[in-house]
């Protein structure tokens, strides 16, 4: 079932409420809200014609072009239309009038594809419904990211006003904003992993080993949503890394690996000679592995280690 | 383009420059085209020279034929083992957003260099380039190489000694004072000739080669190289930029300048085979590294161009033709197993082991490498572009 209110409020995310009378409307909602200063959203539930869902959430002053956005989603001209009113209630879980960026908390919305304005990122703070239409919500699009962050989501920011040419040469650049999993009503009585797994663009996955799957299926996942970014939002730093996850699947991998090679028939064809068969095929690719995750560090560290450089302040005396 | 060009058009012969490569029979011949270029085949001997002097083993791309022609790369070797660094240029022209695994070769080939030669590396990216001949805006164009300098980050070059850098925010200073005097020994005629300019075209086109050929000179970054005007210069790249370098030769005794030496490969084919054209309006027709791996497996099944016969009997009898066969050629690229590769030949060639086999196989190949630049990808930020792309000292660029 959906999250209530009173769930979204103990995840303690600095933000501040306002109750009001049921409202469906982002001038109804302006009535009682906007003038304290904050910045409206507005909210769109969208779905293409493969029934794909997607939820903008803009400013209120930011023009959204569907037409624009649907050739730069890459669906042709007319691609995106409102969903309908049973889509809200079964994927968003939400009233009518309360499209919110805080509905992806659902898993029944795990499919729906999120685009955030940038523009909010330059606001003080700004004004969404919760999950409900009788408060609002106003917090610093810092604190959105960080609400998305905890549920595992991305705070993807696109230039919803930008209108950049697609054709031969261009291709449309939301294009990888489109999601990959084709249904409109998920079942919710799929588990969260097989969710993860089918609504990411799947990558190769080592049958052999359901842990390793799991694993590689999740970080996939995230560096799948970690590139698509246009603009500033998230960034991997060097922390990420020294999680250890990286290495640890090269571990897990190489396991594998040696355990794939010894078998009955391997033990045949090789008898004493496995071991130097094995440890060869280990040695190749831990080599080729690990000599492209240190590249990966190194530059990392040398990116932070600029940027501070270039930020430092020097002593005042 | 129009005169050279049209001529071999019509004699029925191929076309290769920066702009445009075609040919009518839909098959290039590289050992013509090196005669008519004037540049060496790589032979064996020089392969096993590289292994020797980096003491580690060659590339794939150089065991299996990939870089194929040079020029003066010998001499490169000869200095390089008197102790004498050079350092690499490659670059690319940020049209599209989307990078696929053609894109991505002479910057895999360049990393290998950057890594056992352990040498400085500049990678220009022309955005201005792509203005003029693709009429994009100027800050469109600044946009997407920015987008493709983190794919080419992804690649795996070291921050440490790498600078990649864009025309319309590098070029002036030093770089431009060496544009002028290339563009003082250079006449119309002279770019008419090689690049196939006509009056109708407009003044940047006819300006615009300077800008690809001065990288080639160390006085060009007197932020990395001051004082070191006779460091040599070694630029891999795709044959079609041959014309580049084949002015900037020309020009460089003139200006007092090292010629630049060359290592030139073959063209990515296509997938839909060597008759059909890679382009971004048909994402059909390559691998992108975009591409999840269902997108792989779907391409491959259902676009790669065959060999194989059209029938298991007659496959069984007589075996796939390994000249148009594009999972083979695509395996040859990026399949490292020397023994696994010849044995996919050996088998497929003589009809025992069938085209799904192959696809299956390449499959699983393209996916890891573009599941591993994607990981890659995911951890270049903007912040890491920016440090590769700033005006910065690089001290131990030769260590």
């Amino acid at each position: 079932m959906g999250y209530s209110k009173e769930q979204l409020l103990e995840l303690q995310i600095p933000f501040v409420t306002y109750e009001h009378p049921a409202v469906t409307t982002v001038d109804a909602q302006a009535k009682y809200v906007g003038h304290l200063g904050g910045a409206l959203s507005k909210n769109l539930f969208l779905k293409d014609k493969k029934n794909r869902l997607y939820l903008i959430s803009a400013l209120a002053d930011t023009k959204v072009d569907l037409k624009v956005l649907s050739t730069r989603l890459g669906l042709g001209k007319g691609g995106l239309r409102m969903s309908p009113e049973e889509a809200l209630q079964e994927i968003l879980q939400v009233p009518l009038g309360c499209v919110t960026p805080f509905a992806v908390i659902n898993e029944s919305a795990c499919h729906v594809s999120l685009l955030l304005d940038q523009g909010f990122r330059a606001q003080d703070c700004c004004f969404f419904h919760p999950l409900s239409n009788d408060m609002t919500i106003s917090l610093k699009s810092q604190d959105l990211d960080k609400f998305l962050r905890s549920i595992g989501k991305e705070s993807p920011y696109v230039d919803l006003e930008a209108n950049p040419p697609v054709g031969k040469d261009q291709p449309p650049d939301l294009a990888s904003f489109v999601p990959s999993g084709s249904t409109v009503l998920p079942d919710p009585s799929e588990t969260a992993s097989s969710n993860l797994q089918s609504s990411t663009n799947h990558t190769f996955v080592d049958n052999k080993s359901p842990l390793v799957a799991a694993k590689v299926a999740k970080t996939s996942s995230n560096s799948q949503k970690v590139d698509i970014k246009p603009s500033k939002a998230v960034n991997p730093s060097i922390s990420s890394f020294s999680s250890g996850q990286p290495l640890d699947e090269i571990v897990e991998k190489a396991a594998t690996l040696v355990l794939s090679e010894i078998t009955k028939d391997t033990i045949n064809q090789h008898g004493e000679q496995l071991g130097l068969v094995v440890s060869d095929s280990i040695r190749k690719y831990l080599g080729s592995e690990l000599k492209h995750l240190a590249v990966i560090y190194k530059n990392t560290a040398y990116t932070e280690g600029f940027h501070a450089g270039i930020h430092y302040q020097p002593k005042r005396s | 383009m129009e005169n050279n060009a049209k001529q071999e058009e019509e004699k029925g012969e191929v076309v290769v420059n920066p702009w445009e490569v075609s040919s009518t029979t839909g098959k290039i011949d590289y050992d013509k085209l090196i005669d008519k270029f004037g540049c060496q085949r790589l032979e064996e001997t020089l392969i096993q020279r590289v292994e020797r002097l980096t003491s580690q083993p060659p590339h794939v791309f150089l065991r299996r034929g990939v870089f194929f022609a040079h020029r003066d790369f010998n001499e490169i070797l000869d200095a390089y083992e008197r102790g004498e660094k050079f350092y690499l240029y490659t670059g690319r022209g940020p049209s599209s957003e989307a990078l696929h695994l053609g894109h991505l070769v002479p910057f895999m080939f360049t990393k290998y260099l950057q890594d056992t030669f352990k040498v400085p590396l500049v990678i220009q990216l022309t955005d201005d380039e792509k203005c003029i001949w693709k009429n994009l805006s100027v800050e469109e164009s600044q946009r997407l190489a920015r987008e493709n300098a983190k794919d080419i980050i992804a690649c795996g070059f070291d921050i440490t000694r790498t600078f990649i850098f864009s025309d319309f925010d590098f070029v002036g200073g030093a770089f431009y004072k060496n544009m002028v005097k290339v563009a003082k020994c250079v006449t119309v005629n002279k770019v008419v000739g090689i690049f196939g300019f006509t009056n109708e075209d407009i003044i940047a086109k006819i300006s615009f080669p300077p800008v690809q050929a001065v990288p080639s000179f160390p006085s060009s970054f007197p932020h990395l190289f001051s004082g070191r005007d006779n460091l040599r210069c070694l630029i891999p790249c795709a044959i079609d930029q041959d014309p580049y370098f084949r002015m900037t030769r020309d020009v460089a005794p003139r200006l007092g300048y090292q010629k630049p030496a060359l290592i030139e490969s073959a063209f990515f084919p296509a997938l839909q085979g060597e008759t059909g054209k890679m382009s971004a309006s048909d994402p059909n027709s390559a691998i992108y590294v975009t591409d999840s791996g269902k997108d792989i497996k779907n391409k491959v099944n259902k676009y790669a161009f065959s060999g194989g016969q059209d029938s298991i009997e007659n496959h069984r009898k007589y075996g796939a033709n390994l000249e148009v066969d594009i999972p083979v050629k695509y395996l040859s690229f990026f399949l490292e197993d020397d023994a696994e590769v010849e044995h996919i030949k050996k088998e497929y060639g003589a009809g025992r082991m069938l085209t799904g086999e192959v696809k299956k196989r390449l499959i699983e190949v393209l996916t890891e490498v573009v599941e591993r630049h994607r990981r890659a990808r995911a951890a270049v930020t903007e912040e890491m572009v920016d440090a590769f792309m700033a005006v910065r000292p690089m001290p131990n660029m030769f260590n």
